[in-house]
């Protein structure tokens, strides 16, 4: 394998990989603003990307994107309003089904307002078949929009997270939400912030990623098991360390593809969580366990 | 002895159904139900299994389609491949059996969503490798399995003039399949994964050992599939992917759930009649829709099941 092909797959790899860290940051805003891992966190990419996909014969694709953004922020405001906001302490057990339940009508949704088939957004710049040369290597300019929203989309919310009083009382919230309440924080409100930004952050995901990956109704439940990889490999609760997850399962994954069969792809970094949840559950980059473990109460 | 007759009355009564359903069609000249209601029955064994891991010992499998296509696959490789016939259906049983055993001893680790996630991932494997495996057939399947000889003349077949003794041979497993869970439920194992589903810790500490009875009824809900995916391959003469995807684990959690979790009659009665309802097409295009609108509603406005909302409405007059 030569430098340049090496280089290669590094990129692709990269890129797949952030979209995984985006679901994985997904799955870590709710999770630590509810203790609910939201099942149905994969369809919120392939909405984003199929809305914007239908807007974009109408709208300048930055319109369309921003459209469809927006119309999944909105949803997943509704879905944590209309499904979750009203049960009262419900037991895991129960939450897991309703959410993958929830994936399950969404991806229903997706199959019968679009269609069984592929779509593609249009390339951001250019097309297929423009490329730049880094370092020897032949990159599509869609790989680096990849790279440069998702980064974009990290900054931004550990900015929030750190510097804003909403991100300080979600914080406050997901360390201890009775404390939180006393100190007059509305936590109900911010878990339905919570959702948006997840659905939102989602949805730009998915568009950043079609022109490459494609959309398709059904793409959401790999994005999703792939998407706690990153979140459980960097400790769930740890925005961060989601991302250096998030790459280094997409690397194995694009490297895995010079050795195995293609259709083996998600094998690879299926196996690489279940060894992961099994050998250190804790995470790989973490100390302190928060909430209950994989393995019980934390 | 009159207790364990009582115990007894409602499988006979079922079995007594059972006949009676035959009866009727057959009498009716509209025997082909009873094709659909083989299936069904096949189906109904899966969600018997995993209504005792689920609903009595408190174990989500978001996977278990996975072991259905384990032992259909199986049964499918032997019996095309030229292998003694007789082989397939023990073979197929055998290999789901030591899959879940090596799944379950480090998967059973894992508690809520992690476990959830975990099994979704076994499924997804699977489900993979079936796609990505010519052995398998791909996307195609494999097709022209033949008919299963039993004894006797008996075989799992789909044949039209096997039918009538395939539904007879269906429902015969799924009644065994009912009257073993039901005893186990009852019997001390059956309490001891009660206890491990309110609490692992406390049931360890009263002497329960916990990882052996979740291993147990893991193993044993995964053979309950593997068997059913073995005998629905020889009754179809033909398997393929879909029935290894995430959307049939999916449904078999839902029939679980829509028959309350922990209710092995609610179970059967809601998987015998929804998976029947799927095979006729009565739902069309919604088939999918309808099993995840099923869990959703269930889960967020009756936990306990469809048939406890009638328990409850009919105690309180």
């Amino acid at each position: 394998m030569g430098a340049a092909q090496l280089l290669q797959y590094l990129f692709s790899g990269v890129a797949t990989g952030s979209i995984y860290a985006i679901v994985g940051i997904g799955f870590n805003i709710i999770y630590s603003s509810t203790g609910i891992i939201n099942f149905a966190q994969g369809e919120f990419l392939m909405l984003g990307g199929m809305i914007a996909v239908s807007l974009q014969g109408f709208l300048p694709l930055p319109l369309a994107i921003a459209a469809a953004v927006a119309l999944t922020g909105l949803l997943g405001i509704a879905v944590q309003l209309v499904f979750l906001s009203w049960l009262k302490k419900p037991g895991i057990l129960r939450m897991i089904i309703i959410t993958i339940g929830l994936s399950i009508l969404i991806r229903e949704v997706g199959l019968h307002v679009w269609d069984e088939k592929v779509h593609a957004l249009a390339y951001w710049t250019g097309d297929e078949t423009t490329s730049l040369a880094v370092l020897g290597a032949r990159v599509s300019p869609q790989v680096l929009w990849v790279l440069g929203i998702s980064a974009l989309m990290v900054i931004g919310l550990t900015l929030f997270f750190r510097f804003t009083l909403t991100g300080k009382a979600m914080r406050a919230c997901a360390s201890n939400s009775t404390a939180a309440r006393l100190c007059g924080i509305r936590a109900s409100s911010l878990v339905t912030l919570s959702f948006f930004i997840a659905s939102a952050m989602g949805a730009l995901a998915g568009c950043v990623v079609s022109p490459i990956t494609q959309t398709q109704y059904d793409m959401g439940t790999s994005l999703a098991v792939k998407g706690f990889t990153c979140a459980v490999l960097g400790g769930l609760g740890n925005v961060s360390a989601a991302v250096g997850a998030g790459i280094l399962i997409g690397v194995l994954e694009s490297a895995s593809i010079s050795v195995l069969p293609l259709a083996y792809k998600d094998v690879v970094a299926l196996t690489i969580m279940l060894a992961i949840l099994l050998l250190r559950p804790q995470g790989l980059f973490a100390g302190v366990g928060r909430r209950a473990g994989p393995l019980g109460r934390g | 002895m009159t207790n364990a007759r009582a115990r007894n009355l409602p499988l006979l009564l079922l079995a007594a159904l059972i006949v009676s359903i035959q009866v009727v069609l057959s009498a009716m000249k509209a025997d082909f139900y009873l094709t659909q209601l083989t299936m069904s029955a096949w189906y109904t064994l899966v969600a018997l299994g995993l209504c005792l891991l689920m609903g009595y010992a408190g174990q989500v499998s978001m996977g278990h389609a996975g072991f259905f296509a384990i032992g259909g696959y199986t049964a499918a490789v032997i019996s095309t491949a030229g292998a003694a016939p007789w082989l397939s259906i023990p073979t197929a049983v055998l290999v789901t059996a030591a899959v879940s055993l090596l799944v379950g001893i480090p998967v059973l680790r894992l508690k809520g969503h992690y476990l959830a996630m975990a099994t979704l991932a076994f499924g997804f494997i699977v489900s993979r490798i079936i796609l990505g495996t010519t052995l398998f057939g791909q996307a195609d399947g494999i097709s022209d399995i033949p008919a299963y000889k039993l004894f006797a003349g008996l075989a799992i077949s789909g044949r039209r003039t096997f039918r009538i003794q395939n539904f007879y041979i269906a429902w015969g497993v799924v009644l065994a399949g009912l009257g073993l869970a039901l005893n186990l439920v009852r019997s001390r194992t059956g309490r001891a994964l009660r206890a491990i589903h309110g609490d692992e810790e406390a049931a360890a500490s009263v002497g329960i050992d916990v990882a052996r009875h979740k291993l147990a009824v893991f193993v044993l809900s995964a053979v309950y599939a593997g068997l059913a995916g073995a005998c629905l391959a020889h009754f179809n003469a033909g398997i393929g992917p879909s029935e290894g995807g995430i959307m049939k684990s999916v449904r078999y959690v839902a029939l679980v759930a829509a028959g309350g979790m922990a209710n092995l009659w609610g179970t059967l009665a809601a998987s015998a009649i929804l998976t029947f309802l799927s095979l006729r097409g009565a739902f069309g295009l919604f088939d999918d829709a309808v099993f995840g609108g099923i869990l959703v509603a269930i889960m967020l406005f009756a936990p306990e099941g469809v048939f406890s909302v009638l328990q409850r409405k009919r105690k309180t007059p």
